[in-house]
């Protein structure tokens, strides 16, 4: 292990030390807003594991994110299953699900992908209403646990920990160095005689397998799933804008815009509750124009220019 | 990296700073009664939220510091209301009701529209020990839901008492000769319409109700000139929606262009909105749907008439009353008690019988009051309740004669 290598591995062992006694500092309200970040850092992170190399703009964050919820609320609800049962099943679905979504849509180039991935969301609210409607029936879905807000950041920081883990690994080895050509040019990519369809399809499960994994974790805090809640199209955008202001060329650049992003959308909230779908756009703009690399990306490149 | 990208990233920070510094709000008046709320001001249930929920807040807020505040700590203290908006997100409407509790600190919260949201924020309420009068909140859980929150009251009925109040009305139709035994159900194939029809499906079939056409259509479905051609296809006597508002107003549209012919037609969540009257006026005269009101009462008149004087609007014929009951019953709770002490509160509520524009209300061992309308019928412009669990004063439904 080189000697960078081991102060980043120090310095994320004090990050997720410090995020992890948070919850016995913070009360009711900042560590709801702490649970909502760690959401985020969660979900940004997953989402950059596929987007950040392949540079292909999902949109299915709120699809998948809506499967483990639901599936929570069904099981739980109708059938009397536990928590945990249907917590391990959710991603699996969700993962099923993205390897035939990617195998019918990553064929192709970039546009159609995002396009697709729009809808799918709403696509997927339509179907699960519709299984549910014909064939299941319902009494209503709740998710009642004895969960604490202070318990599911925990569940959630472990996922996030395994995100980046998981990511660090993909990136060392064959397939995070082929989905970098990827991104760089994908004709080069299959000239070389890489399997650029399967590579991003691998990775894009991954993503649904989190994402469905933390919609799972966060239902106990709804107690009661609507499937027009949680399949919340806002939530892919808002995803986006987190991962794109940190920088999504670095593994841990998400982290740094989730935070900054909740505290600013927070008091967006409280004060101007009118403009929030403004504000998203506004950002967007902005860090497109202005911060193209992100805050990471920002303070790379100032690093350089002091060492120069 | 140029001096330019580094003034413009400075630029952008200073920008988010700027807004982010503006959110730093602080209310802080002495000698007032802090009340929260988080309501839908956005989103996909701020429509029912406008209606049902908002002009009762600021109606009773008015009443109650024009005639100089509650009664507390011996003397009066005016109500200061706080408002957040949650988009109709369940994740904001938690935080919004944490920043109430915890940030600034309010006396007592007011009750969310809606049955995911009065879910969703009851762990907060039992956690910080506010007393939470859910009305918007139609289940089937109730005994359940009480014992794991004691703080938590119920007041506009179970999914079960709703599809009973429908049953009944059908049966009492096919009693009196007007309609037979052909029934067409429809649902909107979301959270509450699934429940609903799930529930009524045994219900009809056991009651002796053939249903001839059982059919689902997704949440914002635009054109349901279908279902209602199948609908009549099929040649029921009744036809029966479970639907949400923007399918109540649809369906009963396309009915009315397809003239279809039964003699009792029933429509849901929004049947009872003065919109509704207001859009196809004489054409639903007959029209059954859920909730309807009592008009006659002297309570519930000056109650209508308040509410148009002062905020300008008509309340609706449903859950506005019992939503203005719900603030009568915190006010009175408070009063009675005389302290802003919140378990005392909760135990006033649960131990004494409030009189409000609904009537006597108090609770059950499952802090459930057994006493709302389920069934309305309109009447020359009026949404008359013909069924209800525990008022005993509804009328007897009438056949619909067409649609003009």
């Amino acid at each position: 292990m080189s000697r960078g290598e081991a102060i980043g591995l120090m310095l994320a062992i004090i990050v997720v030390a410090v995020a992890a006694v948070l919850p016995l500092i913070l009360d009711g309200y900042w560590l709801s807003v702490a649970l909502t970040a760690m959401m985020y850092v969660a979900l940004a992170t997953s989402w950059t594991l596929f987007s950040g190399p392949t540079r292909y703009l999902s949109l299915a964050t709120g699809a998948f994110f809506g499967i483990g919820g639901y599936l929570v609320g069904l099981g739980m609800s109708d059938y009397g299953l536990s928590f945990w049962l249907m917590a391990a099943i959710a991603p699996v679905v969700a993962t099923a699900l993205a390897l035939l979504i990617g195998l019918a849509t990553l064929r192709l180039s970039g546009v159609y992908f995002v396009i697709f991935t729009l809808g799918l969301a709403e696509m997927i609210r339509n179907l699960v209403s519709w299984i549910q409607n014909n064939f299941l029936g319902s009494r209503g879905l709740y998710v009642l646990t004895d969960f604490t807000d202070a318990d599911i950041y925990w569940m959630l920081l472990a996922v996030s920990v395994a995100i980046f883990a998981l990511g660090w690994w993909i990136n060392r080895s064959r397939l995070g160095f082929a989905l970098r050509i990827i991104g760089s040019d994908e004709e080069v990519a299959k000239h070389v005689g890489i399997d650029t369809a399967w590579s991003k399809v691998v990775l894009f499960m991954v993503t649904g397998f989190f994402a469905a994994l933390i919609g799972a974790l966060v239902a106990p805090r709804y107690s009661y799933i609507e499937p027009n809640v949680v399949f919340s199209p806002e939530l892919s955008f808002i995803v986006v804008v987190m991962a794109l202001l940190g920088g999504i060329h670095r593994l841990w650049g998400p982290l740094v815009g989730v935070i900054p992003f909740t505290l600013i959308w927070e008091g967006i909230t409280i004060s101007f509750p009118n403009y929030t779908t403004l504000f998203l756009g506004f950002s967007f703009l902005l860090i497109v124009y202005f911060l193209p690399h992100g805050v990471v990306g920002l303070m790379q490149s100032l690093v350089r220019r002091v060492g120069r | 990296m140029d001096r330019r990208s580094v003034l413009r990233a400075a630029c952008t920070w200073a920008a988010a700073a700027g807004i982010g510094a503006l959110a730093v709000t602080s209310a802080l008046a002495e000698d007032t009664v802090k009340i929260g709320v988080v309501s839908h001001k956005t989103g996909p249930l701020a429509g029912g939220e406008a209606v049902t929920h908002t002009p009762n807040i600021e109606m009773w807020v008015k009443q109650v510091n024009d005639r100089g505040g509650l009664k507390v700590d011996g003397g009066q203290k005016k109500i200061e209301l706080i408002d957040y908006d949650d988009k109709t997100n369940p994740a904001e409407h938690i935080k919004a009701v944490q920043r109430l509790a915890t940030q600034d600190k309010v006396d007592f919260m007011l009750s969310p529209y809606g049955t995911g949201f009065n879910v969703a924020a009851a762990p907060i309420y039992a956690k910080y020990g506010y007393p939470l009068i859910a009305v918007s909140a139609i289940t089937d859980k109730i005994p359940e839901l009480a014992s794991r929150f004691p703080n938590m009251f119920f007041t506009l009925g179970s999914t079960t008492g709703f599809v009973e109040g429908a049953r009944d009305t059908l049966v009492g139709l096919r009693d009196a000769g007007v309609i037979g035994n052909r029934i067409a159900m429809v649902n909107v194939a979301d959270a509450f319409g699934i429940e609903l029809a799930d529930v009524a499906r045994p219900m009809l079939t056991e009651a002796g109700f053939e249903i001839v056409y059982d059919k689902s259509y997704p949440l914002g479905t635009p054109d349901l000139s279908p279902i209602i051609k199948g609908a009549k296809a099929a040649e029921p006597d009744a036809f029966v929606a479970w639907s949400y508002p923007p399918d109540t107003f649809g369906l009963t549209e396309q009915a009315i262009i397809e003239d279809l012919d039964v003699n009792a037609y029933y429509t849901a969540v929004a049947t009872a909105f003065p919109a509704f009257s207001a859009k196809f006026g004489s054409k639903i005269e007959g029209n059954l749907g859920a909730g309807g009101v009592n008009p006659d009462t002297p309570a519930m008149q000056a109650y209508r008439e308040e509410h148009k004087a002062v905020t300008g609007k008509e309340p609706d014929y449903w859950a506005s009353a019992t939503y203005y009951a719900s603030l009568q019953i915190l006010e009175q709770a408070i009063e009675g008690v005389g302290t802003l002490d919140r378990q005392a509160v909760i135990d006033y509520i649960k131990t004494h019988t409030f009189d409000t524009v609904i009537g006597p209300v108090s609770f059950d061992e499952n802090n459930n009051s057994e006493r709302y309308w389920s069934v309305g019928q309109w009447r020359d412009g009026v949404f008359r309740a013909v069924a209800d669990t525990g008022m005993g004063d509804s009328v007897k439904p009438v056949a619909k004669d067409g649609w003009n």
